[in-house]
């Protein structure tokens, strides 16, 4: 090998460093470009009205996005009361059996389960409870984001269970607790705020998830609250309306984008504070 | 007596040695001590069940997709056989299914996403990993990273239609091709941003297992910062940074929202990367719901099958090659 100058070294070393600072902050740029100008696009329509109205048709002034709304937390709120207990009960399994074969290969299908796209949960769902139901309805949608939750959720259930030192069960068991009340009076108070933080996550996966509700949920222009019927949620109308042709309906779009994103950031900071305060790793 | 009773049911063995008051209160309490610790037991007992069942029930979901999904697209598996994945022309009006637009439209725009993401990614990742672990700036930027993937993909899609077409069409225009804007080339810009996170937490956490002494006896040599990242660190992590890369491209292959949005949606080859086309993922969210006939739905749903099979096996690659990189 030839021997290089020190100086063209110490060049070469600067020069990539450089380029590998210019590199790492050029992702932020598009985030940045994103955010701002959602926030650009949507503040202006964001107001009490937006917030309370259905959509108007197109050429009224002055719809909102109420039945988005309130199809969005129906449906998160019913999948998190499938996927929470699930998922938890799941992740307990795995943090308590770690050499078992069954234990083995759930783990795998949890892993499997992670990377599945959206859109096959979605297909998945409408042969599952679609079909059967003989119609589109909001807890298909539901069960098709509960799927998507739960594979986070076992996940940060069973780090944040192997986290635990195994003195603190063994003194339970010590005194005589049974298995069930050893879990559920130390094992998950100890690490709840762990769970929490993947709860938290995981809802605010699946609040943006639009794919699995295309062929589920569906949509609905009208504000509805019967979960076995057609539901809107922020994804689905902001899909909708940003295809269409209409410039009030892209307006109404801009705004859901900036009232999602908001829900989505916020879910993600509070995740972060959990995690800050209780010094969780996830 | 009062103890004893505040501590009963807890287990079976120390029950014969309580002494058991013959008095008609006493031989009372000791049943209702008994009956207590059978419950706890039993409660147990369910409970254990109830884990397995639910360890079980993860395995059932995932042989479940697997099985739903073979099971419908068997009509399209018999009528259209194996040339089904290389026919070149998709027009379900006069009956003729071809997979091949939407195959190559997906690996197209994913591995062109790929190739944009990478340098970004692992710059992230060196950048966090090696020159700047801890501070406020580094704080910032891991954040920064993070929640690029918590963006929602529908709006990336919008983002994408509102400023990132009217861009590619000036672009087209420029070079001279039909100046469309949505197309191959954009859904690849915004899948590339999507996907750096990926890569880059997950580099980040392997360049930060390097054991220090390997650096240290590097620098000990007379190596520059420079020499060590690229003679050290990265032949000491390619594995795992490999694998970053496979779960980058597994999300890639799947992303629907955002790609469905900017790609154009026509089912013919696409002809150059700036030309529009569909993913097998958003022909689906397409026309999932018009398909009208049997065959029709069933041609979809063996998309979604590949779609399915092909993220299975690129997840489990890289799962194996993170678990034995961080095991050694």
């Amino acid at each position: 090998m030839e021997i290089r100058s020190v100086k063209y070294r110490i060049g070469k070393n600067y020069g990539f460093k450089a380029l590998v600072t210019l590199f790492a902050f050029a992702c932020v740029i598009p985030l940045l470009f994103i955010l701002f100008f959602i926030l650009k696009q949507g503040i202006t329509k964001i107001n009490w009205h937006f917030l309370v109205n259905v959509p108007k048709p197109v050429g009224e002034l002055g719809g909102g996005i109420a039945n988005a709304l309130v199809g969005s937390i129906l449906i998160i709120f019913f999948s998190s009361l499938i996927a929470i207990p699930i998922g938890v009960l799941a992740g307990i399994y795995l943090s308590e059996n770690r050499k078992s074969r069954l234990a083995y290969w759930s783990r795998l299908c949890v892993d499997i389960l992670q990377g599945v796209p959206s859109i096959v949960i979605g297909i998945v769902a409408y042969f599952w409870i679609v079909k059967p139901l003989g119609g589109f309805s909001a807890i298909s949608g539901s069960i098709a984001l509960a799927i998507m939750m739960l594979p986070i959720v076992v996940r940060s259930t069973e780090e944040t269970l192997k986290l635990l030192p195994s003195s603190l069960q063994e003194a339970a068991f010590a005194l005589g607790m049974p298995f069930h009340r050893v879990i559920f009076k130390v094992v998950l108070p100890v690490g709840i705020s762990g769970i929490l933080s993947g709860v938290m996550l995981s809802i605010a996966r699946i609040t943006g998830e639009t794919a699995p509700l295309l062929f589920t949920a569906f949509g609905n222009p009208y504000l509805s609250f019967n979960i076995g019927k057609p539901m809107q949620s922020l994804p689905l109308l902001i899909f909708n309306y940003a295809t269409s042709p209409y410039d009030d309906w892209k307006d109404l779009a801009w705004g859901a984008s900036l009232v999602l994103l908001l829900w989505v950031l916020l879910l993600n900071i509070f995740t972060k504070l959990i995690t800050r305060k209780w010094k969780v790793q996830l | 007596m009062d103890t004893s009773v505040k501590n009963a049911g807890i287990t079976r063995s120390d029950l014969p040695l309580r002494v058991i008051h013959s008095t008609p209160e006493g031989i009372a309490k000791a049943k209702n001590r008994i009956r207590r610790s059978f419950r706890q037991i039993r409660t147990e007992n369910v409970f254990r069940q109830t884990l397995v069942i639910v360890g079980l029930l993860m395995v059932i979901l995932v042989l479940g997709i697997l099985l739903t999904l073979v099971v419908q697209s068997l009509p399209s598996l018999k009528t259209l056989g194996p040339k089904y994945l290389w026919g070149k022309v998709w027009d379900p009006v006069q009956d003729v299914y071809g997979a091949l637009p939407f195959l190559v439209g997906t690996l197209l725009s994913s591995f062109l996403a790929l190739i944009i993401s990478i340098p970004f990614s692992l710059a992230v990742a060196i950048w966090l990993g090696e020159y700047y672990p801890k501070g406020w700036l580094p704080n910032f930027l891991k954040n920064a990273v993070e929640l690029i993937a918590a963006v929602p993909s529908v709006i990336y899609g919008f983002w994408g239609l509102a400023v990132l077409v009217p861009i590619v069409r000036n672009l087209e225009i420029r070079l001279g091709v039909s100046p469309i804007g949505q197309g191959i080339f954009t859904s690849s810009l915004i899948l590339a941003i999507m996907i750096i996170p990926y890569a880059a937490s997950l580099g980040r956490s392997m360049i930060q297992l390097v054991p220090s002494q390997l650096k240290e006896a590097a620098f000990g040599l007379g190596a520059t910062r420079w020499e060590v990242i690229r003679s050290v660190v990265l032949p000491y992590t390619k594995s795992g940074l490999f694998a970053g890369i496979l779960l980058s491209l597994g999300r890639a292959l799947g992303e629907t929202m955002a790609v469905t949005m900017v790609i154009g949606n026509t089912s013919l080859m696409p002809k150059n990367i700036f030309a529009p086309g569909n993913t097998m993922a958003s022909v689906i969210a397409n026309e999932f719901t018009e398909a009208d006939k049997p065959v029709y739905v069933s041609a979809l749903i063996e998309l979604g099958l590949v779609l399915f099979l092909v993220t299975v096996v690129i997840n489990l690659i890289g799962k194996k090659i993170i678990d034995r990189f961080t095991h050694d």
